[in-house]
């Protein structure tokens, strides 16, 4: 396919494809480099990476191994990014196809409640969410699915507006497919490119939200994610600055890997807009 | 007149959405493990079964839902936010006492974002696939996947622990007693760096809108008459560019609103900022809902303002917009 | 002869690495001289476009001259610097071009936009300049000169926003005017002014026009001189009158030949039997408006009552806003008439459910105007054809074979099935339209502007092949298109439509022979180079 081949011609998004190997790598390895659970005490508290080679990236507050929790971390942000996109997308792919197909009082009750998701800040929609649900990595994971729908939604729904008016939609209709034919059959494919496209910056969002989410000690403290360790090295940050700044570049690492990865596809989707 | 008729007619369109999340959010909030009174009875060190149910009674939570929900709407009409069992003071009052940092801090970080995306924008889209732009669009992706929260420890680490030229938190210098100038220099030493924390994020989406509206635009026709009559390209991208490539940027502050708001509640916990986005955390840990309602309340009513200001300006820059349009 | 004001010597011009073709223009050599109209004619893709960018230096960075000159008060445009080019656009050589709407700023009035060319090349004060602006707009014959000044692109129509351009471009009394197919995107009626505003001024003011086109027809109406051009060669040149009555290239004989005559071919006989009723067939559009108060009522279509014999065709002829769209769309049931009736076979079409609807479809069929939007990118040609049959039960093995089968029947090779809709030129695309629709068999055809947006050789072409089907099958169609030429082609009835309701019907070679409503004679003299074609047919050609 010429889009792959376009893909690849980009520096920027080869390098973003290999970044998101290195981290997809690094959660998949976790379980044969540190076979031990990442959580429990490891070594003497608040050792400086480098100074024990027992523990490259160092020990944070209560002796834990840093090294190993930033690589089962991986596995966290992974998974949560990942499922929340997931469900971010599916809701949104159905809430804008109906609203943009349709039209009339179905659209109009369906934006109603994308604008009431919107205008609410989608942070303070997440704690109250936490507050209500519970901070387990499931409630978590859902919530922050819920909180990240809208935007695919809308997406969806310009495109579905856009192409519902194309010629080869109306030819479809005149040949006598139904409705749902349409939706599935004509548009949608059509139509999911964008928004394809765009589950990569769900994705990036998705993973912030949780690590700002476990920084504030709002996230499920028993497994070993970047914003937990993060959050525990604020305390420390005076001296031990490290436990702290390791975990950030982990996460900058990975959402800019996911955001390259993204605009690698879009552009490789659109070729007239690559010359911009 | 049309400007004012076309942002009111979307201003009115918006208080249908205000009662939806208030309504989800109250609903929402039954379902939450206890309730402010089982709060009150933690803060009072416990209490019988008696108590609980007085104290149900007193404020009116052993009515029926709907019941409930009317109360609260109608209270609501009234400006009338309810009690804080935490702060022990009405919601409304605790609300607007956190509120004006906050704002500060957003007008600060919007402008921040704002300013220099489009000149950022500007330069990249004007030496587009040079170094300039090269250098720009890295940073700006760069900034875009750095955790707002991270930033601003790093940010505190480097410039108040090691350079100490900035404090590490808080408003304002406490026990100094300063007045006038050199009060709001003070606020504005302690706003710089959680300034910068929060607009950065927004600062590469400004960026990046910018640069690509100014390249959409540069491919319009229109341009190609502008230079057609002889404009040099100064002139061509002052007249011709500019007002038409800013629109998006416009209607971008108002989707973005949202966002910046939720964004000051990690960047004001990281800077120990008595706002009103603390206080949202500070109402999760401790349980106090109706203040939580309360911030939900006035955040979604903040957005809508900002919103119908957006509006406001759009309407002027685009003489297109039509009521019916 | 008069000296030459822009000549154009042995210029090449090249496409960056993957276009069709290597050099967008290749030796072209070319002048214009003072006080004469010299037309460039050509299809899509003669370079005829990239010539006038070239000539302003307005080429995209990919697009290099590599050889040649541009001699233009003598000195060569194709070496001169950029600063030394802004003096001469605008003041020296002014360009139009054919999209009005988007040529000007939305955000920006039109008095400012025509006063900005004295803004920029004179001195003149703020008041003198306003001044000069009514003076031109005036000039143009705008309506209401003062407020259209004070408009904005938006609020004025196309034929104005193109007399805006025009009193723009002529603003500082420019030597040459470029004319980039300024008349393409208009109406036919407005088209006919703008090409007699255009010739007015320039024998007023003395200017030189290179005007380009893909219409010999307006060749025909303005042109002194013409000059050919096929894929970034000039094949032939001279004057037009010349050119037109004794072609010598090949290439110039087709184009010519393929603009339709307006001589109505003799009248075939007509089944007594009629197909297909419309009667007071209605459908208003409402919107905007506050809680029901103040909504814009829109009439697309009015009341419209027309038969269409069996195997006959029926012209329904129309400019853009005349709702012949709509009223092609109510017959089809993609849109549902306010009132009336559409009788097909018995059966009211314009009361079926839309489940019946969806039963009946496949005795009416559509063809559709763009050939890029028109078919479904994601499939394949022989899906696209086989879809209906499809849906209607037929097994997929027979359906795909029998779609082979149309292929062949349309002019398409039955193998190339298998290709993607992007493969495909424009003239293809239709064909599979065609063929699409054609596949279950209709009794009645309904064709919105099938030939519109192709070039005029393929329009001859398609044409052809719709009628050598119509023959074929007996279809009876009903023809929708803008172009009284193509109608005066293919159609045994016209109707014509203006503003949602027929002013006129009848046999074509009676309404276009004798016609009674104004409209109709005003369409009928709006057509470029009218009289080039009636001397044309006259001639025997």
């Amino acid at each position: 396919m010429d889009a792959l081949k376009r893909y690849f011609r980009s520096p920027a998004a080869v390098a973003g494809l290999i970044l998101l190997m290195v981290v997809i790598a690094m959660a998949i390895s976790a379980g044969w480099l540190y076979p031990r659970d990442p959580l429990a005490l490891a070594g003497r508290p608040l050792l400086w990476p480098f100074s024990n080679p027992r523990f490259p990236l160092g020990t944070d507050n209560s002796g834990r191994d840093i090294a190993a929790q930033i690589f089962y971390g991986a596995r966290i942000s992974l998974l949560i990014g990942g499922v929340a996109t997931a469900i971010a997308i599916a809701i949104g792919i159905l809430v804008g196809a109906f609203a943009g197909y349709y039209g009339g009082w179905i659209d109009n009750v369906l934006m109603r409640i994308t604008e009431a998701f919107q205008t609410l800040p989608n942070f303070l929609l997440l704690l109250v969410l936490v507050a209500v649900f519970g901070s387990t990595l499931t409630t978590v994971t859902i919530a922050v699915g819920v909180v990240s729908w809208p935007a695919p939604a809308r997406l969806t729904r310009a495109e579905f507006l856009s192409l519902r008016n194309r010629e080869f939609v109306q030819a479809g209709r005149t040949l006598g497919l139904r409705d749902l034919q349409l939706i599935l059959g004509e548009i949608l494919p059509n139509a999911l490119p964008p928004v394809v496209v765009y589950a990569s910056v769900v994705m990036a969002v998705a993973i912030l939200l949780e690590s700002a989410l476990a920084f504030l000690h709002l996230s499920d403290p028993n497994v070993a994610s970047w914003g937990n360790l993060i959050g525990l090295g604020r305390d420390v940050l005076r001296v031990q600055w490290y436990v702290s700044a390791i975990p950030g570049v982990a996460i900058l690492v990975t959402v800019l890997a996911v955001s390259l990865v993204g605009q690698g596809l879009n552009d490789a989707l659109n070729p007239r807009l690559k010359s911009r | 007149m049309r400007i004012l008729s076309l942002a009111g007619r979307r201003l009115a369109a918006s208080v249908p959405t205000l009662i939806l999340i208030l309504i989800g959010v109250f609903l929402l909030l039954q379902f939450a493990p206890g309730d402010t009174v089982d709060a009150m009875m933690a803060q009072m060190g416990g209490g019988d079964a008696a108590t609980a149910r007085q104290l149900r009674h007193f404020y009116g939570l052993d009515l029926s839902i709907p019941v409930q929900l009317g109360n609260y709407l109608w209270r609501l009409v009234r400006l009338d936010l309810g009690f804080s069992a935490i702060y022990g003071k009405p919601v409304a009052t605790v609300i607007l006492e956190r509120l004006p940092p906050t704002i500060l801090l957003m007008t600060a970080s919007l402008s921040f974002a704002f300013f220099f995306g489009i000149l950022f924008g500007v330069i990249a889209a004007r030496d587009v696939n040079k170094w300039p732009d090269t250098l720009i669009s890295t940073l700006g992706l760069i900034f875009y996947a750095t955790p707002s929260f991270w930033f601003g420890l790093m940010a505190i680490v480097v410039f108040s622990v090691y350079l100490q030229w900035l404090p590490p938190g808080g408003f304002e210098d406490i026990g100094g007693v300063r007045t006038g100038i050199w009060h709001a220099i003070d606020i504005a030493r302690h706003l710089v760096l959680p300034t910068l924390t929060l607009g950065l994020i927004f600062l590469a989406i400004y960026l990046r809108i910018m640069r690509a509206s100014m390249l959409e635009v540069l491919n319009l026709d229109h341009v190609r008459t502008a230079r057609a009559k002889g404009l040099d390209e100064t002139a061509v991208i002052a007249r011709h560019v500019l007002r038409n490539a800013l629109l998006p940027m416009v209607t971008l502050i108002g989707l973005q609103a949202g966002t910046m708001l939720g964004g000051s509640v990690v960047v004001e916990s990281v800077f120990s900022l008595p706002g009103l986005g603390r206080l949202a955390y500070e109402s999760v840990v401790q349980r106090d809902l109706n203040t939580l309602l309360g911030i939900v309340f006035v955040s979604a009513l903040l957005v809508i303002v900002v919103n119908f200001v957006v509006d406001l300006l759009y309407a002027r820059l685009d003489p297109r917009i039509t009521v019916d349009g | 002869m008069s000296d030459s004001v822009l000549s154009i010597e042995d210029l090449s011009v090249r496409l960056p690495v993957g276009a069709d073709r290597a050099r967008a223009l290749a030796n072209v050599s070319l002048s214009v001289s003072a006080n004469e109209i010299l037309c460039v004619v050509g299809e899509s893709g003669s370079g005829k476009s990239v010539m006038a960018n070239a000539i302003m230096r307005l080429l995209p960075p990919e697009v290099r001259i590599e050889t040649g000159h541009i001699m233009f008060e003598r000195s060569d445009l194709c070496a001169a610097s950029l600063a030394e080019m802004r003096h001469v656009r605008g003041k020296g050589i002014s360009m139009i071009f054919q999209e009005p709407m988007t040529a000007l700023n939305p955000l920006r009035t039109i008095g400012d936009q025509v006063g900005e060319m004295f803004s920029v090349h004179t001195d003149l004060s703020k008041a003198d300049i306003q001044k000069k602006v009514k003076g031109l707009l005036a000039d143009v014959r705008i309506p209401d000169p003062d407020g259209a000044a004070r408009a904005y692109p938006h609020e004025l129509s196309g034929g104005q926003r193109q007399r805006a351009m025009i009193a723009m471009a002529l603003a500082l009394d420019p030597k040459l005017l470029i004319a980039d197919e300024p008349t393409t995107a208009l109406d036919v009626t407005t088209q006919a002014q703008i090409l007699k505003l255009i010739r007015d001024l320039q024998r007023r003011r003395n200017t030189a026009v290179l005007f380009i086109t893909h219409d010999f027809g307006v060749v025909a109406e303005i042109a002194d001189r013409v000059v050919v051009m096929q894929r970034g060669v000039v094949v032939e040149q001279g004057p037009a009158a010349a050119v037109l009555s004794h072609p010598q290239h090949a290439y110039t004989r087709q184009l010519i030949a393929a603009v339709p005559p307006l001589q109505a071919p003799p009248p075939r006989p007509l089944a007594s039997e009629n197909i297909l009723t419309l009667s007071g067939v209605s459908k208003t559009y409402r919107s905007g408006g506050f809680l029901g108060r103040g909504a814009r009522v829109t009439a697309a279509v009015k009341d419209v009552s027309l038969v269409l014999p069996k195997g006959a065709t029926l012209g329904i002829i129309g400019e853009s806003g005349s709702g012949k769209s709509t009223l092609a769309r109510c017959i089809v049931r993609l849109i549902d008439p306010d009132q009336g009736a559409i009788m097909l076979d018995g059966k009211n079409w314009a009361a079926m459910s839309h489940r019946d609807v969806r039963r009946e479809t496949r005795h009416i069929q559509m063809v559709f105007q763009d050939p890029f939007a028109s078919l479904n990118p994601r499939r394949k040609a022989a899906e696209l054809v086989a879809q209906g049959p499809i849906v209607h039960g037929m097994p997929r093995a027979e359906a795909i074979a029998e779609a082979r089968k149309l292929f062949a029947l349309v002019g398409l090779d039955p193998a190339a099935g298998d290709r993607f809709p992007h493969e495909f030129s424009g003239g293809q695309r239709q064909r599979i339209g065609l063929a699409r629709a054609l596949a279950l068999k209709p009794d009645v055809l309904v064709a919105d502007e099938p030939v519109s947006a192709l070039d005029v050789s393929v329009q001859a072409q398609v044409l052809r092949l719709l009628a050598e089907l119509r023959a074929q099958l007996g279809l009876s169609i009903v023809f929708i298109t803008h172009d009284l030429r193509v109608a005066a082609q293919i159609c045994d009835l016209v109707a014509v439509m203006k503003d949602g309701a027929i002013v006129e019907h009848g046999p074509t070679h009676e309404v276009f022979g004798s016609p009674r409503h104004p409209y109709t004679q005003a369409l009928l003299a709006s057509i470029p180079g009218g009289d080039f074609m009636r001397h044309r047919v006259a001639a025997g050609a």
